[in-house]
């Protein structure tokens, strides 16, 4: 493949209701921080993806809204639906073609407008399933169950995620929720669904990620520090719960088996220096961590507990505090990624892992990920 | 240019009806998938990678994509969904384009679909509009497209009765596609006696509501000609999505298709589209798009749009002949209308489109409209493009 | 004048919602299923006639094989718990009083497991493995819900 780099990024702070912002506000700050980040003025950026839901956002077309505030203006656009990492695998796709030197991507949400248990519940089959009742938060619990059942993780090994992410959060300026927490605060936070109390869950988030991809001779004009796409892919699961053994992301370990053939990695826990991952729930981070070929399957939560995903670990996971403290939810993998480019940068602060030079990133669609997109990022 | 030329080589529609009880969206989109690899004479495991769109509120099925799996072939493969509203269609078929040109995906599989039985259209599509400003003052796609028709007559003095011949002619090329929803002739007298919707629209100046779905497999130069022996190669596209508020439109003149055709015409060398054109699927869901709309493209010069629609012209037989399938006029399950248009000129240009095709098709323009007056548009070749 | 300063406005909020009615065709495989519990109290599944994968809820193609599932069987009603929770708080989604079990049941003869609810049993009793069997409503419309939950087998 040839070479394609992230030479921008800008994000607006996560937080919990951005009730001075609408869509296009929020738009129009992460892509004036992207712009400036890298150096140009937006008639520099050859074309753009915005990414949005029209569901979370209450709006048929909803990418409407950003156009103008994200430059669409007389220049060639599209939009996709989904996790931005996958609006970010297509702006890639759009420079790969030749057809553009650089593209502009963005992702929005506005949790804090809708009621994600109704958003989500729409999720399910309108024939078979949807008057049951059941949402992210109850089919996740479901995933949980089985996935602790199959591999012996416990309450406490999920709650120790939450510690380690809300914790980190406390160093990451764009994060809704730093917090010092034990173990046993998650556990006596309110159970939600069993297993999944409270503090397991990742908070209803607002903002918006921007980020622009180059190819290698618009990097180098524009930046000096060109963060460089090592491989990506993205694969889907059966849609139906009960079609998928809950317990296993098999789409995630495709997607990452290709991911990491195009980026040459053959011992991931050797050859990853940090990871960002979806971690919409605590059990997830364990799980798409296994995913990833981070940890063997079910033993995530020894690492985890032997303090190798921590920021002072052999392979960090959700430096940045992950979706746990900040989850607007079509642009979190676009999150995931612009923490990723910060860390391989140096520019993650008291977060920062020192000397990282390969970072795994992590998105996902659908129900208890059925769906995922896998990034490999270097900064060599 | 992409890094690799991109062809058109399988095509598949379902026959488009106002209503399908007998299916819901996945097996709707099934037949359309199962049509397009039989046209190819692929499986589904030849295919890399799936770009699937609709409208989301139609159906009212959040991660719509990721629900329909099962129909469209999705399960362990790549999918990703783009969504543009009216537009989306065409906004596959550039993804699609974009996807293989780029070099990571040999076959793409891409779906348009829409089941419009299955919700209040109007009511969905006004959830497009601003909610503070727009929403509560403007209902549904008719007002906006009633309100460029009043613009252009007033500054050309055209009059309903201009608007009725171009419905006469799509509603007359529909009886030619088996896949059309209305294969009925009508008369001029009868568009203008039909009621009148919003003043200057007739019911029979503009589309129905569809359920129905399109498939395109999209390969790259390695292997296009290896599936298909004259494969529909696509030279190039553009869009444009500006969005504004309702009031900020420069109504009777189309920005988005002046601007969009414009580039589209210069990267790809083409001079004088009238002459060098053989074929245009236009998405125009209403009849004085017919006339506005191809004055935008660089067709004929602003103004006198009517007078080469009256003169048969764009007919059958005529010097470019215009929507052969029918058109949006026949036919419009919206997530999969811009697709349509698409596989529609892939058909004149690989000599598969039966009675409505036009003879030695070698460049063929398709496109598609939507959201707030946005325009998408792809050139379609016989040749190779350099 | 007005003050040029944005940070000295209190911004409003606008509510609103989106009410857009629906009318889902099941489709002719669906409404089978439906019927099935429906008149005859039977859960009806699909099965491919290349793999033979049974699928509930019913298919009408095979999303491996992608071909049309030809042939019906009749699964359950005894059905083993998949996996489940115990939803405890009232999410918006829920139309009914908490605790409520949710739950992925496998339908003996299934290679699939279909989601419902767990019912008639302590919440804090039900386990992964469990055996129960549907247990359908007195009146019957042809909807998911006309089976009104799934309860232990035994007892």
């Amino acid at each position: 493949m040839e070479k394609i780099a992230i030479i921008g990024m800008g994000m607006t702070k996560i937080e919990a209701n951005k009730v001075s912002e609408n869509f296009a506000d929020m738009a129009w700050e992460a892509v004036n921080a992207a712009l400036a980040d890298a150096g140009m003025d937006i008639k520099d950026v050859s074309n753009l993806i915005t990414t949005s839901n029209d569901f979370w956002d209450g709006r048929t077309i909803s990418c409407m809204a950003v156009g103008d505030s994200s430059g669409a203006r007389e220049k060639n656009c599209s939009c996709v639906e989904g996790d931005g990492t996958y609006g970010a695998f297509y702006a890639m796709a759009r420079i790969l073609s030749g057809s553009y030197p650089s593209t502009l991507v963005t992702g929005h949400t506005k949790g804090s407008e809708s009621i994600s248990s109704l958003i989500t519940n729409a999720a399910f089959d309108p024939i078979y399933e949807r008057s049951l009742g059941v949402d992210m938060i109850t089919a996740s619990a479901m995933q949980a169950r089985a996935y602790m059942d199959k591999t012996g993780t416990t309450s406490e090994d999920l709650a120790r995620v939450s510690v380690k992410n809300h914790g980190n959060a406390k160093n990451n300026p764009y994060a809704q929720l730093p917090m010092d927490l034990t173990v046993e605060d998650v556990l006596a936070s309110e159970m939600i669904a069993d297993p999944l109390h409270k503090l397991d869950c990742s908070p209803v988030s607002d903002g918006c990620c921007a980020l622009i991809l180059a190819d290698e001779e618009t990097a180098k004009k524009f930046c000096k520090k060109p963060i460089w796409v090592k491989g990506a892919a993205f694969c889907s699961d059966a849609y139906f719960l009960g079609d998928r053994d809950l317990a296993k992301p098999k789409s995630l370990v495709a997607a990452a088996k290709k991911a990491y053939a195009m980026a040459g990695i053959t011992e991931p826990t050797r050859q990853i220096d940090l990871a960002e991952v979806y971690d919409a729930f605590t059990y997830q981070e364990l799980m798409w961590a296994e995913g990833l070929g981070l940890a063997e399957y079910g033993k995530a939560k020894d690492r985890l507990k032997n303090g190798d995903f921590d920021i002072s670990g052999t392979l960090p996971v959700n430096a940045s505090g992950g979706l746990l403290s900040g989850h607007p939810v079509i642009a979190a993998g676009l999150y995931r990624m612009a923490e990723a480019v910060r860390q391989l940068r140096g520019e993650a602060g008291a977060n920062q892992k020192d000397g990282a030079k390969t970072a795994v990133v992590q998105g996902l669609n659908g129900l208890c990920g059925q769906s995922h997109c896998v990034w490999v990022l270097g900064n060599e | 240019m992409g890094k690799k030329r991109v062809a058109i080589v399988g095509t598949g529609q379902t026959h488009h009806k106002s209503h399908r009880p007998d299916v819901n969206g996945q097996e709707l989109i099934h037949e359309a998938v199962t049509r397009a690899l039989a046209d190819a004479e692929l499986t589904i495991k030849d295919i890399d990678a799936i770009v699937i769109g609709n409208m989301d509120h139609f159906e009212g099925i959040n991660y719509v994509d990721c629900w329909s799996v099962d129909g469209s072939g999705g399960t362990m493969r790549p999918i990703i969904k783009l969504t543009t509203g009216g537009t989306t269609g065409s906004t596959l078929a550039i993804g699609g384009y974009h996807m293989v040109a780029s070099g990571l995906f040999e076959k793409v599989l891409i779906i348009g679909w829409e089941k419009n039985s299955e919700s209040d259209t109007t009511g969905a599509i006004t959830t497009a509009f601003d909610p503070i400003w727009d929403r509560l003052v403007f209902a549904g796609a008719i007002a906006g497209l009633a309100a460029e028709g009043q613009a252009y007559m007033a500054e050309f003095g055209i009059t309903d009765r201009d608007a009725a011949r171009v419905s006469v002619r799509d509603r007359k090329h529909a009886v030619n596609n088996p896949y059309a929803q209305l294969r009925k002739e009508v008369t001029i007298e009868e568009v203008l006696e039909s009621p009148m919707l919003s003043d200057p629209i007739h019911l029979l100046d503009v589309c129905p509501r569809t359920d129905g779905a399109c498939a395109v497999i999209m390969a790259s130069e390695d292997v296009a000609e290896k599936i298909c022996p004259v494969p529909d190669w696509i030279w190039g596209t553009a869009n444009r999505h500006v969005y504004t508020y309702v009031g900020d439109v420069n109504l009777g003149e189309i920005d988005s298709m002046k601007n969009a055709a414009t580039e589209l015409f210069a990267k790809t060398g083409i001079r004088e589209p009238r002459k060098e054109l053989d074929v245009i699927e236009l998405y125009q869901p209403y009849s004085f798009a017919g006339i506005i709309w191809i004055e935008a493209m660089g067709i004929i010069p602003r103004g006198k749009g009517s007078e080469y629609i009256w003169s048969g012209a764009t007919d059958m037989g005529g010097e470019l002949p215009i929507n052969p399938s029918g058109g949006v006029i026949a036919c419009n399950p919206i997530g999969a209308t811009g697709l349509i248009r698409c596989a529609e000129v892939a058909l004149q240009v690989m000599g598969k489109a039966g009675d409505r095709q036009v003879p030695d098709v070698n460049l063929g323009v398709s496109t598609g409209f939507g959201g707030c007056f946005w325009t998408d548009i792809l050139l379609h070749g016989k040749k190779k493009p350099e | 004048m007005i003050d040029q300063d944005l940070s000295k406005v209190t911004p409003q909020v606008y509510e609103s919602k989106i009410g857009v009615p629906y009318t889902w065709w099941a489709g002719d495989t669906a409404t089978r299923f439906l019927e099935g519990i429906r008149d005859r109290g039977e859960l009806w599944a699909t099965r491919c006639g290349k793999c033979s994968r049974t699928y509930v809820p019913p298919r009408k193609n095979c999303p491996g094989c992608f071909e049309e599932n030809a042939e019906w069987v009749q699964v359950g009603p005894g059905a083993t718990v998949v996996t489940f929770t115990v939803a405890r708080r009232p999410l918006a989604a829920i139309p009914d009083p908490v605790p409520v079990v949710f739950a992925l049941v496998k339908p003996d003869g299934a290679d699939t497991a279909m989601l419902h609810r767990i019912g008639d049993v302590d919440p804090e009793k039900v386990s992964i493995g469990m055996r129960v069997k549907p247990r359908f409503a007195a009146e019957r419309k042809g909807h998911i819900r006309d089976i009104e939950c799934f309860v232990p087998e035994q007892g």
